[in-house]
């Protein structure tokens, strides 16, 4: 099963991974993060396929693509 | 448990200074997947700009060198003169490539450095705020350029590869955008080829980025991709200028 | 230690820079200093460094800025407008605590100026020239054995303390030709070691080398450690030279070619019964103050002879700080001294006249220029102070 990881310390939620995404998996986090942003967050991970498009556009690199 | 992707090895584990959205951090990611893919890291010693990327030296876990405004390619032509083993890469915007560093970029490319440059076109001044750029367009609206950019006093933008494919010793001129999945495939193609070019001795390579600026564009993300595609690719149209890698 | 063999002073230099190890130049075509990157561009490739001529000066002293983060004895020259143009590498090269050499063969100025040698860049030397709170280490040659000796100092003071150091030296003396000999063996850079600062290959799993020259937080720590150097470099760094100094009525202060006409003024002085001493500094930066301060309170009068416009003669005062009179021998802007010039304004000083003394205000006040201009040249005759 893939999944992904979002590294809510990075992110600054320009969504870029939210529009990338071809199944639609990603969305905003309602939880404001120590930066100060709703970063990106799965939400919903029996779509996701593993292609990495959001890792692809991430600008910055806090996203990572993991196959269990 | 297998890893897809992930951040790569060449980076530092640095959160980057960029704006939401901007595309130097697409970049800087393409660039270090290309030095762990070549097993070159051990090797880069890289120049940093003046400009958003000022800071670049920070992200990339090789060795840097700040440069001033604009002379990245003559910095680059020094360590590797002196260094003809490592591989260098200098990193510019707009502004330092193409306007302050315009002696400097076409004369490396004059005597053939073998070197690789990175060039992030963003149509704007970053980093001062906004202000025009030698690659601003025509009607684009900058901090200098209130009413838009007027070629009748601004003259027209300048596209860095098709002049540069005028001299010899330019041997491979890209230009790229980061604006789709798409697009940063085709353009990791392109970084990791500048590379491999240096890695064979072909010469000067330079890959131009089309490249987002949602803060200095008064643009939302999606706007700032949307004006990449509708203004930007129609002034510079990507493809490749120059390949002359394996001759 | 060589034979003595007849060299021409900018050849001397480069043959100096390469026996000292100089592994990388780039330069740009300026007179007078046109031999240094001509010998370096016949000569540097067999000693297995890289010469380039650069696109610019701008452009040059970046190269040596690339080559000098890399630990490579690195160097550019150049004349005065092209000086100009290299300040902002100079500012960045001594932000990033790079060590590299700077050869300045001095013209006429301001501006593009004359061909003909001249002092008129001191300040900018020993001033900074470029932004921020910086110094660079200033050797001022005066003969052609020096020029070619110097190099070899020039790069150990810079990697000592990491800085750049320039030779100052003028179009005359890179022009003429003397004997001359290197009073060291060819150095093997490969020999020296490695800084542990520089970019390079790194294989050994080493920590990333930066070289910075902002490092994006507080500037102040680093200004006060650049300090601390420049102060320990002004302790024990300065070098001059004395002629009959100890125990003169008037010290004549000078450097580069104009000390040479200082000597000459020194023995026509004793034949005439005068007691006239020489100072000449050989760092122009750290400026030997306190040696000067000492000889200077036991002399009449101390002369500054230069050929600028009143630079060196404000390090003069600052150092002797209003104990002694001091004077100015000024020959600007490609002027040259003579000992019977430089006599002419010792004795003003002895018996109170007016003679080749320079004084700005006095000037404005009266003060006349006798100032021929051969037109048949169209270029400068000579330029004499004093009525």
């Amino acid at each position: 099963m893939p999944r992904i990881e979002v590294d809510a310390n990075k992110c600054k939620a320009c969504y870029l991974c939210v529009n990338a995404c071809p199944k639609k998996c990603l969305g905003k986090s309602k939880t404001i993060s120590k930066k100060g942003y709703f970063p990106a967050e799965m939400q919903h991970p029996e779509n996701c396929i593993g292609c990495a498009m959001c890792y692809m556009m991430c600008p910055d690199i806090a996203i990572t693509v993991i196959k269990d | 448990m297998t890893i897809i992707a992930k951040k790569p090895a060449s980076l530092t584990d640095l959160p980057m200074h960029y704006c939401p959205g901007c595309g130097h951090g697409i970049v800087h990611r393409l660039m270090g997947e290309t030095f762990d893919e070549l097993k070159i890291a051990d090797r880069v010693i890289g120049v940093a700009p003046v400009g958003c990327a000022v800071f670049a030296d920070s992200y990339f876990a090789c060795d840097m060198v700040q440069g001033a405004h604009g002379r990245g390619p003559a910095i680059a032509t020094g360590i590797k003169r002196s260094k003809p083993e490592a591989i260098v890469f200098s990193y510019q915007g707009d502004g330092d490539l193409a306007s302050i560093g315009m002696a400097e970029i076409v004369h490396a490319a004059v005597r053939s450095e073998n070197i690789t440059v990175i060039f992030i076109n963003n149509a704007i001044y970053g980093m001062t705020g906004g202000q025009m750029a030698p690659t601003t367009l025509v009607g684009q609206v900058a901090t200098t350029a209130p009413k838009g950019r007027d070629p009748k006093l601004q003259g027209w933008p300048i596209n860095m590869c098709e002049m540069l494919a005028q001299i010899t010793g330019a041997k491979y001129l890209e230009r790229v955008a980061v604006d789709s999945p798409q697009n940063v495939m085709k353009a990791k193609k392109a970084i990791k080829k500048a590379f491999e070019n240096q890695v064979n001795g072909v010469g000067f390579s330079m890959v131009e980025v089309l490249s987002q600026c949602p803060t200095n564009w008064y643009a939302s993300v999606p706007q700032a991709l949307e004006f990449v595609r509708t203004k930007m690719m129609p002034q510079y149209p990507l493809g490749v200028f120059k390949d002359e890698g394996g001759k | 230690m060589t034979e003595k063999t007849l060299r021409k002073g900018n050849e001397a230099l480069a043959e100096g820079a390469i026996r000292a190890g100089a592994r990388f130049f780039a330069g740009y075509p300026i007179t007078p200093q046109n031999e240094v990157p001509e010998y370096m561009s016949a000569y540097m490739a067999d000693a297995g460094g890289a010469f380039v001529q650069a696109e610019s000066e701008v452009a040059a002293i970046n190269m040596v800025y690339g080559a000098a983060s890399t630990g490579t004895r690195s160097m550019t020259s150049s004349s005065s407008p092209g000086i100009s143009l290299k300040q902002e590498g100079i500012t960045y090269l001594a932000s990033a605590d790079l060590p590299c050499l700077i050869v300045n063969v001095m013209r006429g100025g301001p501006g593009l100026g004359s061909i003909s040698g001249s002092q008129g860049d001191y300040f900018q030397a020993t001033r900074g020239g470029g932004n921020g709170d910086y110094h660079v280490i200033v050797l001022a040659p005066n003969s052609v054995e020096e020029l070619g000796n110097f190099p070899k100092m020039g790069f150990e003071l810079a990697e000592k303390y990491r800085m750049p150091c320039m030779i100052l030296a003028d179009g005359i003396l890179g022009q003429m030709m003397e004997s001359m000999s290197f009073n060291f063996d060819p150095i093997d850079p490969n020999k020296l070691g490695k800084f542990d600062w520089a970019v390079d290959i790194h294989k050994n799993g080493r920590k990333k080398n930066n070289v910075f020259s902002y490092k994006g937080d507080n500037l102040i720590p680093d200004v006060v450690e650049r300090a601390k150097r420049y102060g320990l470099i002004e302790k024990t760094e300065a070098r001059w030279e004395e002629r009959e100094a100890e125990d003169c009525d008037v010290l004549l202060v000078a450097y580069g070619l104009s000390s040479r006409a200082c000597l000459e003024a020194v023995n026509k002085a004793k034949e005439e019964g005068l007691k006239v001493g020489l100072f000449r500094p050989i760092t122009l930066w750290p400026f030997p103050s306190k040696r000067l301060a000492e000889l200077a309170a036991k002399a009449k009068g101390v002369l500054s002879v230069e050929q600028s416009l009143g630079q060196l003669v404000q390090d003069v005062k600052l150092a002797v700080n209003g104990k002694t009179p001091v004077y100015l021998n000024a020959y600007p802007a490609g002027g040259q001294p003579d000992g019977n010039s430089i006599l002419a304004a010792v004795r003003s000083i002895l018996n109170g006249g007016k003679e080749g003394l320079f004084d700005l205000q006095e000037h404005a006040a009266g003060f006349s220029f006798e100032c021929k201009r051969d037109t048949s040249l169209g270029m400068q005759g000579d330029l004499k102070g004093g009525k």
